[in-house]
């Protein structure tokens, strides 16, 4: 049986001196009429080179080396590019990732969705423009006539991935390809953008390959779903076989990895309140010296909460929440407006400027972003020591104990003299826990520390954090936008939403029955949640010890 | 070094560099090879180039060794070069820094100062300090270096910007680190990339200002100065025209090797950036 | 309508810009040895002390620094640029006189370096290393590198002198009385090698950014979009990456407008053309400062008007920016 899309033994070769001779190796993928097959793998599997491949987009100086590429019985591979051009967007559509980036900035969206229909058909202008407006109502779009003219820095994420799809399905393609494209959305968007995707796919009747990296996305919209691998194929089959019973030890250790959604037994609390957080507010003012330029955000309002000592209070919110604002404030990165912050006695919000680096060693932070939270051109020994020697220790001492930390962290303290670009993601943020918790805090702030890494290296990195705030008695405050992790990791949960928390309380409980409709809303917007990974329970049982 | 390799691997970049080194070796090799005072006379004027044995390169209009000014005038033009850029590099990068790195108030205030340098032509500016301050040459070359600070200034502001809001250079406060620490030693080495890619530019700029300077009788007199012979061959632009013809090509060739290394050095310090 | 309020909310905050510069020029010139009496007085073959000290009242240079300050600002407002000495005018009238010419040879430069670099730049970007690129590119740096002064004296050499294709200097021809048609003609004829040399030495810089702004707009995410939606590579050049490579372009010629009224000091004394340029050149030989500062606050305002004209344009250009 074929299938419009038939990929077959593709291999594509990489240039010398690339990390390995093959983006792909030996790929087979059948996609199979009206179905949605979801191709799932982590960074460096190769997934994206797919899409490219199949659109014979691929870079000049990366060349398929071999096997075969049908649509519809022809060969893609043999097409020169004149009749691919006739093929790209018409008969395969595509949208990418990132839809700030992926529209042009200086053309209106009925602009660029109209360009669809000038490239491939013959319609006139008005009758252009008639069905550009059906395609936005179609992606369910409010005011259509308003977003046709509108440029793509005007439109929200949400709006923006919505005029896409509209793009790619403006000449109803046979064959949608869907480069993750609500990898960059916020949860509740996301589960817009799932929804529609199926529901236009029901309608028009297209197939649709849907790249992911979240097995969640898979459990929600999947018919069958393709595992990768480096650029292999490691299995593939109808999802609900796949999810549950899956067969190939890395497919195994990819699904064990994904933090299940049942929350961790509650910790008994010990009475003290190491850290209280009073009615905090900030707002954003930019400065310019005429009144009209000026713009105000209210990034938190009013914000109350405390962490008692030996537990983890995660902050869950999307984009624009607050949290990493109220983060900030914590550590005093920032300063807020209004609001009393307090470590155990100590007013933080009250204090100099030299008081506070007294005390920073109190409080520390580890950051989001594994490449940008390390400065590329100091060694990972001297990111660590440096925090102990601005605080009076002399070096060798230091020197001594990074090495200590290093091993703590699961690092070989011989790395020490290695620089950032020279670790992997997943081994960078074991550097960035390293340098926090070589202060020996009382308090760690985590500000996203696992959102940029995969997802069996985050699971790692949570185990790891599980183990260090036992070791070192911390009291962590974790922010996420990722329901799924906060489960995992947090005692207690505090809800934002436009800089206010909207609900809090013990993680089983909020999870269990939420109270304020926006949690619910998240609650509800989490892919595959009706799905529960097969070794959910052996994983708890590792980390509940 | 990578970057090294990279450099030394690039077409443009070794030109540059062979370019570049020809020149320091005229300005090296000129005591030695022209041990007199190039400035005074040496032989009948307006000679030919090659028509003389004693002067390759001709006399010119007061009888002078076209070649010896030539090789002097290379001390002269890469000093003023290297000098007038260190200073307007210390200025720029200075400004640029702290008015990127606090923002607000002080950054509005170093972007209206470098501002109103900005409005003003350079040269013109040039002028005004050399009619008030007069022609010497650290005079001249001091007044170089501060007409050419504002865009270099500007572009490390930018660099501070974008890195000032790096997760490191959030994690460096957190730590503790004093601001002084975190400026000069956590982000400026970051930020200098494209700064010393902009110093090859700002030589460029000195060597061609000094000149210009000089070809309208401006600069110091006392100096051998290329742009000096130029302006001297006006005169017999017609007949003698190799007197105005010769120094351009050494200017030429001098500041074509200083831009040529500055782009060797975008490249090999930017590898992601390079034409594909 | 709105970016017009914007570009002029921009232009009135460059008002004290404008008047910070002023008023450093003018204590700097405080500084200078000699002012306009000394200079008065050695064209007039030498005078005596009492004679100097009535001219200096007469003009007014004997009170302090920063009451003449606030005379010369509040003339200033009045567009009372002083008097010159020299020129035995107002210094307003000297300059108005000079102006069409450095105008004009501006502009023109600056379309002729603006147009050229765009179009090699883009030829560069399309064939990029292969040798079209090369060559332009080569070409290009070549140019960056030549002094202006110098490029205009190998051009009237080729050109003037052994060619006779071109004259050798100034704007039009005199005492030949032409007009209408036949003088623009002529004009055009004297002024094609001073823009030319102006012109060229600004191409390659126009050049250099074109190519660079063209590659790395190519890189970006909506340029593999519009591939993917089945646009040739010419209409994706067109209609995409065009637009978008222009803004750097756009700002850089804001930002050479200083640059380039600094070089017809240059090139209008290299071929005699009786500029604003070659005026400043005049005044600081003789000392004529009350004019050099009015030219310094001509060439300013110049300046200014650039870039308020490049604020709107490149607002039109980039909807970004207006709100």
């Amino acid at each position: 049986m074929s299938g419009p899309l038939a990929i077959s033994g593709l291999t594509v070769s990489l240039p010398a001196g690339a990390d390995r001779p093959f983006a792909l190796s030996d790929v087979s993928i059948d996609l199979r009429r009206g179905e949605i097959h979801c191709l799932i793998g982590e960074s460096g599997s190769g997934k994206s080179m797919i899409a490219n491949a199949i659109l014979g987009l691929l870079p000049e100086n990366v060349r398929i080396s071999a096997g075969d590429i049908r649509f519809e019985d022809r060969s893609l591979l043999t097409l020169d590019d004149r009749e691919m051009r006739k093929i790209r967007g018409a008969r395969i559509g595509m949208i990418f990732q990132e839809p700030m980036t992926a529209l042009n900035p200086l053309r209106t969206i009925g602009d660029q969705i109209g360009e669809m229909f000038q490239t491939h058909t013959a319609l006139d202008r008005a009758t252009i423009r008639v069905r550009v407006r059906s395609l936005l109502s179609d992606v369910r779009i409010a005011r259509p006539e308003e977003i046709e003219r509108a440029y793509p820095h005007e439109l929200s994420g949400g709006q923006r991935q919505r005029a896409m799809i509209a793009m790619a399905l403006a000449l109803e393609p046979a064959v949608l390809i869907a480069d993750e494209p609500t990898t960059a959305l916020d949860v509740t968007t996301q589960a817009q953008i799932l929804a529609l995707v199926r529901d236009l796919q029901a309608r028009k009747g297209a197939s649709v390959l849907f790249i992911t990296h979240d097995f969640g996305v898979v459990a929600e919209i999947a018919d069958r779903v393709t595992v990768l691998q480096n650029g292999r194929v490691v299995e593939h089959g109808v999802r609900d076989q796949l999810l549950n019973h899956p067969s190939e030890p890395y497919t195994r250790e990819l699904i064990a990895a994904v933090p299940s959604y049942l929350p961790p037994p509650s910790i008994v609390e010990q009475a003290e309140q190491i850290l209280t957080i009073s009615h905090v507010s900030k707002t954003y003012r930019r400065f310019g010296l005429l009144q009209r330029s000026r713009r105000t955000t209210q990034a938190l309002s009013d914000v109350s909460t405390s962490l008692t000592k030996g537990t983890t209070l995660g902050i869950v919110g999307e984009s624009g929440s607050g949290k990493s604002t109220l983060a900030r404030c914590i550590v005093r990165l920032v300063d807020p407006d209004a609001g009393v912050i307090r470590l155990r006695d100590a007013d933080l919000t009250a204090m100099s400027r030299r008081d506070l680096r007294a005390q920073s060693r109190h409080i520390q932070m580890v950051f989001q972003d594994p490449y940008g939270s390390l400065n590329p051109r100091r060694t990972a020994g001297e990111l660590v020591t440096q925090g102990l020697i601005i605080h009076g220790m002399p070096g060798p001492q230091a020197r001594a104990e990074a090495k200590e930390m290093f091993a703590v962290v699961g690092l070989d303290p011989q790395a020490m003299d290695r620089y950032p670009h020279e670790f992997s993601g997943g081994q960078r943020q074991r550097i960035g826990l390293a340098r926090a918790l070589a202060l020996r805090p009382d308090v760690l702030v985590a500000d996203e520390p696992v959102s940029a890494l995969d997802v069996s290296v985050q699971a790692q990195i949570l185990r790891l954090l599980a183990d260090l705030r036992k070791r070192f008695g911390l009291s962590m405050i974790f922010i996420t936008h990722d329901l799924r992790v906060a489960a995992q990791i947090c005692d207690r949960v505090a809800v934002m939403k436009n800089g206010e928390i909207v609900e809090h309380g013990a993680t089983a409980k909020v999870f269990a029955s939420p109270e304020h409709d926006y949690t619910k809303l998240l609650l509800r917007s989490i892919p595959g949640q009706r799905w529960v990974p097969p070794s959910a329970g052996a994983y708890l049982a590792a980390t509940a010890s | 070094m990578q970057t090294l390799t990279r450099f030394l691997g690039n077409p443009v970049a070794l030109i540059g560099l062979s370019l570049f080194l020809l020149v320091a070796a005229m300005a090296l090799s000129a005591g030695s090879l022209f041990p007199n005072d190039p400035l005074d006379l040496a032989g009948r004027p307006l000679q030919w180039p090659l028509g003389n044995p004693r002067f390759w390169l001709g006399t010119d209009v007061q009888g002078r060794d076209i070649a010896a000014v030539i090789f002097h005038g290379a001390r002269v033009s890469l000093l003023i070069g290297v000098v007038a850029t260190l200073i307007s590099m210390t200025i720029g990068v200075l400004i640029g820094a702290l008015a990127g790195y606090y923002g607000g108030l002080i950054d509005e205030m170093l972007m209206r100062l470098t501002e109103a340098f900005q409005t003003l032509p350079n040269f013109l500016l040039l002028l005004v300090l050399v009619a008030v301050f007069g022609s010497d040459i650290k005079t001249v070359t001091i007044a170089i270096g501060l007409v050419s600070w504002p865009a270099s200034a500007r572009l490390t502001r930018a660099e501070f910007l974008t890195l000032r809001s790096r997760e490191f250079v959030e994690a460096c406060r957190t730590i503790g680190m004093r601001d002084i620490q975190i400026i000069f030693r956590e982000i400026l080495p970051n930020a200098m990339p494209p700064v010393i890619v902009y110093a090859s530019v700002v030589m460029a700029i000195a060597i061609l200002l000094e000149s210009a300077l000089a070809f309208l009788n401006l600069s110091d007199p006392n100096v051998p100065s290329w742009g000096n012979l130029i302006g001297g061959g006006r005169a017999v632009l017609r007949t003698q025209w190799y007197v105005s013809a010769i120094p351009g090509v050494a200017i030429l060739m001098t500041v074509l090797a200083v831009s040529l290394i500055g782009q060797g050095l975008n490249d090999a310090l930017n590898p992601r950036l390079k034409r594909r | 309508m709105r970016f017009f309020l914007f570009a002029v909310r921009r232009l009135a905050a460059s008002v004290p810009t404008l008047l910070l510069v002023l008023a450093g020029l003018f204590m700097l010139l405080q500084f200078a040895p000699g002012d306009t009496v000394d200079a008065l007085v050695a064209q007039m073959g030498g005078g005596d002390s009492a004679m100097m000290d009535q001219l200096r009242k007469y003009y007014g240079l004997d009170a302090t620094a920063t009451v003449q300050l606030i005379r010369y600002l509040t003339r200033l407002v009045r567009l009372d640029l002083g008097f010159s000495a020299i020129y035995g005018k107002p210094v307003i009238d000297v300059i108005l006189e000079r102006l069409p010419t450095t105008l004009l040879l501006m502009a023109s430069a600056l379309s002729f370096a603006f147009a050229g670099g765009l179009a090699l730049g883009v030829v560069a970007a399309r064939r990029v290393n292969q040798w079209p690129d090369g060559v332009i590119s080569t070409i290009g740096a070549i140019f960056y590198a030549t002094p202006a002064f110098w490029l205009g004296l190998m051009g009237i050499i080729i050109f003037a002198v052994n060619l006779h294709w071109l004259p050798a200097g100034g704007i039009e021809e005199i005492g030949t009385g032409y007009t209408g048609l036949r003088r623009a003609v002529d004009i055009v004829w004297h002024l094609a090698l001073p823009t030319a040399t102006l012109g060229l030495i600004f191409l390659a810089t126009y050049l250099r950014i074109m190519r660079a702004s063209m590659l790395e707009v190519m890189t970006l995410d909506f340029v593999r979009t519009a591939r993917a939606k089945g646009l040739a590579q010419g209409t994706v050049l067109r209609r995409h990456v065009l637009r978008n490579a222009l803004l750097p372009m756009v700002t850089l010629v804001g930002l050479q407008a200083g640059t380039m009224l600094g070089g017809s000091v240059v090139v209008e004394s290299v071929f005699a053309l009786p500029g604003l340029g070659r005026l400043a050149y005049e005044a600081v030989v003789q000392r004529d400062l009350n004019t050099l500062l009015g030219i310094v606050f001509v060439s300013a305002l110049l300046v200014i008007c650039v870039n308020f004209l490049v604020d709107i344009l490149y607002a039109r250009l980039d909807p970004r920016i207006a709100n």
